[in-house]
């Protein structure tokens, strides 16, 4: 508050909802704030609650208890929709059904908040609206109509009308669902730099772990049990094991060295790698799928080359030129070991 | 149209003297000139009250709900209204004498037009406080039907125990007639739906938030408790009134908000709701047309037309909106 940076602070928020006459506790206490031209991604795993806690925060749905100060008002904004209008714009996974609309006409539905009484345009209207189409890259397409969009194409407008909306504050919930990678990365990408160059706060909801960790400056964790949330910069948050205590099941393991997640089945079976970039990295990957252990010595063991790999074993040595000879030859003599036994 | 419907009607009367009464030339039949003047210009007026009114309700019920199937009738207005005509004819022939009943005539009575309004207004309030519960837009629309059934079925249970007489009077009403309306009727029947129609166009930019759902429209600073309660009073007014006065006239409502949108290509309210009235109006004209059957000496209630002309006009423009979307 004190910070005119900070733009929305929350002080001991409980995120959840009532059935019947008992409240039900989805997320929190949790204090956490969010800075002018800071890109913060919240994680979790299915149900725990980042739509209900992403809903709250955006005055959705009220706090069962403590309060959220947007722009230090003290809370007041979030009892009245038209001035948090003008604070908070959303992009959410609600279906957009009216194929009727055009890309225009929906983008210009983001000036709501500053049109007047039956929803005519002045000129910065117009110039704010078409700003908002350019950076999103969709002004080529003003005249079509919603329902002929692909998925990627009507996230960038729905993109698009927050972004008209003019606000401080951007709240996404999943905004790359159902998206191919490359428009995952486009969305996210853009997500990063709208937040460097405008100085907005932008919140969103994503399972893409690996995108994240590469974009957002902030990383809330949100623990399916107790509610409880982990925040910090993504890189800490990996080193520090959070990430790991936060995702790693049963079947599934968090890998430091690559930020990324591996299925791993049991890991019983060890094997050393010996090499060095792409061939080393990807040669990796197949050998955690086949479910070893791969560690920089152990018997047997591997060296990857550019393109052809040397397996070494008690018995001796052996080449392949493909991955998928390499693998053919592990699965036989694993096999045959196991004979022996 | 317009000018069509009164020229036709059950007795014949020469284009040029119709013309010649219109325009106050003196020196025409006595007889055509009350038939015109008294009885066939209302019953145009109403025609266009009817047109715009029921069409824009319906075309606010739809955006609110975002259904293409919701009409007025789904809220219950239409039901309410009937039950409060019902009450009076069926209810007041067995308080009052049958005579009196006769007297009061069928639709040109005040107080079942009184009855009507305040039966539209009273399920009215039912659903707005239910509503002030409900934060789901499409349990508001279950709501609305179970309230609307419920109604219907105290009626017909009222009916179940009426005379034969009564429940031919009141099944007349139902069938839907332009023409009881006159004199200061007209007047107030079109002031309420032009204070109907109005609220609604103020409402224009609401209703364009709505399009994206309530959450969108929330968070683009739409009160939603509120915007439901104006959308709702809009309607109940519009529907409330024009049933009360003409009967239960269907499918206006859900079929011209349909033909605007395809015909304007938008979904624009500031647009759809000019249009709606257009559109509801000829509609409704020309089913007033043909309900009159030209050349013949009758004519059938509007209410079986409108259906009749409507549901395939429908269909036809869906159909050839369709092809050249896919092939345009």
């Amino acid at each position: 508050m004190s910070d005119p940076q900070t733009l929305l602070t929350t002080h001991q928020l409980v995120a959840g909802y009532h059935v019947g006459g008992r409240s039900i506790t989805i997320a929190g206490p949790l204090s956490v704030s969010m800075q002018a031209g800071q890109m913060i991604c919240l994680l979790g795993p299915n149900g725990a609650g980042k739509s209900t806690l992403m809903r709250t925060l955006s005055g959705l749905q009220p706090a069962l208890e403590g309060n959220i100060d947007i722009l230090g008002d003290g809370g007041a904004s979030l009892r009245s929709p038209g001035r948090l209008a003008r604070k908070i714009s959303l992009v959410l996974t609600d279906p957009i059904r009216h194929s009727n609309l055009s890309v225009y006409s929906l983008v210009a539905l983001g000036r709501y908040p500053y049109s007047g009484w039956l929803g005519t345009l002045n000129e910065e209207d117009r110039r704010i609206i078409t700003w908002a189409m350019e950076v999103t890259g969709i002004g080529t397409y003003a005249e079509r109509k919603v329902g002929t969009l692909s998925d990627g194409e009507r996230q960038k407008v729905m993109l698009a009308r927050a972004l008209a909306q003019d606000t401080p504050l951007m709240m996404l919930d999943e905004p790359t669902a159902h998206l191919d990678l490359p428009s995952r990365i486009q969305i996210m990408q853009l997500l990063h730099k709208l937040a460097r160059t405008t100085q907005k706060a932008i919140l969103l909801s994503t399972h893409e772990l690996d995108l994240a960790l590469q974009v957002a400056d902030e990383v809330w964790l949100l623990q399916k049990a107790g509610g409880r949330l982990e925040k910090g910069v993504p890189e800490d948050l990996v080193l520090n094991g959070t990430f790991e205590a936060v995702f790693d099941k049963e079947g599934i393991h968090f890998d430091k060295d690559t930020g990324s997640f591996h299925i791993h089945a049991g890991n019983s079976k060890r094997i050393g790698l010996a090499g060095e970039g792409a061939a080393a990295f990807w040669t990796k990957r197949a050998l955690q799928r086949e479910g070893f252990e791969v560690t920089i010595q152990d018997q047997p063991s591997i060296t990857a080359h550019k393109s052809s790999w040397t397996l070494t074993t008690a018995s001796g040595g052996q080449s392949f030129t493909s991955m998928a000879a390499l693998l053919q030859a592990l699965r036989t003599s694993i096999i045959s070991h196991e004979d022996i036994h | 149209m317009f000018f069509l419907d009164i020229a036709l009607g059950p007795v014949r009367i020469p284009l040029k003297s119709v013309v010649r009464i219109i325009l106050s030339l003196p020196g025409e039949d006595n007889t055509w000139h009350y038939i015109v003047s008294q009885i066939r210009i209302p019953k145009a007026c109403t025609a266009v009250i009817a047109g715009c009114g029921l069409s824009v309700s319906g075309l606010q019920m739809q955006t609110l709900f975002r259904n293409p199937l919701a009409e007025p009738s789904v809220l219950g207005v239409t039901a309410g209204a009937s039950l409060g005509v019902a009450a009076i004819m069926l209810g007041g022939g067995s308080i009052v004498t049958l005579y009196t009943i006769r007297e009061l005539g069928i639709s040109g009575s005040w107080l079942i037009t009184l009855a009507g309004c305040l039966g539209a207004a009273g399920v009215m309030l039912l659903v707005i406080m239910i509503s002030r519960k409900v934060r789901d837009n499409i349990m508001m629309l279950i709501i609305g039907v179970m309230v609307s059934t419920a109604t219907l079925s105290i009626i017909s249970i009222w009916q179940y125990f009426s005379d034969a007489e009564l429940i031919k009077d009141y099944l007349l009403w139902t069938f839907g007639s332009l023409g009881g309306v006159t004199g200061t009727q007209l007047y107030i029947l079109g002031g309420v739906t032009l204070t109907g129609l109005i609220l609604s166009f103020l409402s224009s930019k609401m209703l364009d938030a709505l399009l994206l759902g309530d959450n969108y429209a929330q968070s683009m600073g739409v009160t939603i408790h509120r915007a439901r309660v104006i959308i709702i009073c809009s309607t109940s007014l519009l529907a409330g009134s024009i049933t009360a006065f003409c009967g239960p006239i269907g499918f206006i409502g859900i079929a011209v908000p349909q033909i605007a949108r395809s015909v304007f290509s938008t979904s624009s309210h500031r647009i759809l709701i000019p249009a709606c009235c257009l559109i509801g109006t000829a509609l409704i004209l020309l089913c007033d047309l043909i309900g009159q059957l030209p050349g013949s000496q009758t004519a059938l209630p509007i209410n079986i037309i409108t259906a009749l002309v409507g549901a395939p006009m429908v269909i036809w423009i869906i159909l050839s909106k369709n092809k050249l979307s896919i092939y345009g």
